[in-house]
């Protein structure tokens, strides 16, 4: 891609891709909460790779390191649900909830004004699927980016 | 002739689908009122006591049915693998000195 | 005539699904049948939230809610899936095109119906 925005969308793109990046991060990390989780805060972080796209035009090939985020993230989904299996029930299930350490506080029961270091596996899992969609999207983007390129167009 | 019969055919399956949605009231559950509902009852009562969280779509997808997660982050990955495939040896083209 | 206007989303629904088979059937674009298929895809992610309305009741969602009652949360858990499912397959077919459109020069769906040569 050999296009380059004028410098005040650029600005713009500066300032603007570290607020979309937190508020994915927030949609995901609060995924057990609020309206949101894994797939929805990973598009948002993906539209922000699209914004640079846009404006910059020219980027170095991350492609190596998006496929390592996405099958880490793939991994480690697998390896949370193989983990219910043999420390709970069946797989998937749910067996750090309610027993204390990393995410394993109580909710009271209904109506409640919500508590982050709740809800055992989810959070994690939430997280996991963030990686993968994230990286995942980006990725498309980013080689839909550079076959464009490669398309002879009619003017 | 030919597009006119597969016209009429869309036109038909339309109003198939019009009557089919206006006569879902009644016993059968329409819109606003579902019927079959206890399955979804039992996620609202229990996800709070077994998963601790408060959002239950989240809990269903990733408790009671996180094998439908699982596959469709499968379906994500083999669908960036065969874009990754797909595009893999595109060139740029030699743009001559137009841009 | 109530019932007509209560039964409003799933007729969109029906019209969204029809548009989408009149796209298919009729464009000769590659890109717009694509087009198509995702205007199927969106009537039907229409059918599944809106079968889980009761009127009057809030969001599945327990932190701050505005009361007890609550929608069936089942089926908004399957269409995330499918709003996911079916942007993979959407950006699946895109690069196909683009293949497509790099090899044969065309995104014409005539010109492209034989695959050797």
């Amino acid at each position: 891609m050999n296009w380059e925005m004028s410098k005040i969308v650029r600005t713009v793109t500066d300032i603007m891709v570290v607020p979309i990046i937190v508020y994915g991060i927030y949609l995901i990390v609060h995924g057990h909460l609020t309206p949101g989780g894994g797939f929805q805060g990973g598009a948002v972080i993906a539209s922000s790779t699209a914004l640079l796209i846009i404006a910059y035009g020219s980027f170095r090939d991350h492609k190596a390191d998006l496929s390592s985020i996405e099958s880490i993230g793939l991994t480690l989904f697998i390896i949370l649900a193989l983990l219910g299996l043999f420390l709970g029930a069946t797989m998937f299930h749910n067996y750090s909830a309610g027993t204390g350490g990393l995410f394993g506080g109580t909710v009271p029961q209904g109506i409640n004004p919500g508590y982050i270091n709740t809800g055992g596996t989810v959070p994690l899992m939430n997280i996991m699927v963030g990686l993968e969609v994230a990286a995942a999207l980006s990725l498309i983007l980013l080689m839909m980016g550079k076959a464009s390129d490669s398309v002879e167009v009619e003017a | 002739m030919r597009k006119l019969v597969a016209f009429l055919a869309i036109m038909i399956i339309f109003a198939f689908l019009v009557i089919t949605a206006v006569e879902l009231r009644g016993d059968d559950g329409g819109f606003g009122e579902p019927v079959n509902t206890e399955m979804d009852e039992y996620f609202l009562e229990n996800s709070q006591s077994h998963n601790q969280v408060n959002n239950i779509v989240t809990a269903i997808l990733f408790d009671y049915r996180g094998l439908d997660t699982l596959g469709e982050a499968t379906v994500l990955f083999a669908a960036v693998s065969g874009v990754l495939t797909v595009l893999r040896k595109m060139k740029p083209v030699k743009r001559g000195g137009k841009r | 005539m109530n019932q007509w206007v209560i039964a409003l989303p799933f007729i969109t629904v029906a019209l969204l699904i029809s548009l989408g088979l009149y796209t298919i059937l009729f464009k000769r674009n590659l890109i717009k049948m694509i087009m198509g298929l995702a205007i199927i895809q969106n009537g039907v992610n229409l059918f599944l939230v809106s079968l889980a309305y009761r009127e009057g009741y809030a969001a599945p969602i327990w932190t701050s809610a505005p009361g007890e009652d609550m929608v069936l949360p089942t089926s908004h858990a399957l269409t995330l899936t499918s709003i996911v499912i079916g942007l993979a397959t959407t950006a699946l077919m895109l690069s196909f095109v683009i293949m497509l459109k790099k090899h044969k020069g065309s995104v014409d769906s005539f010109k492209n119906r034989r695959c050797r040569e």
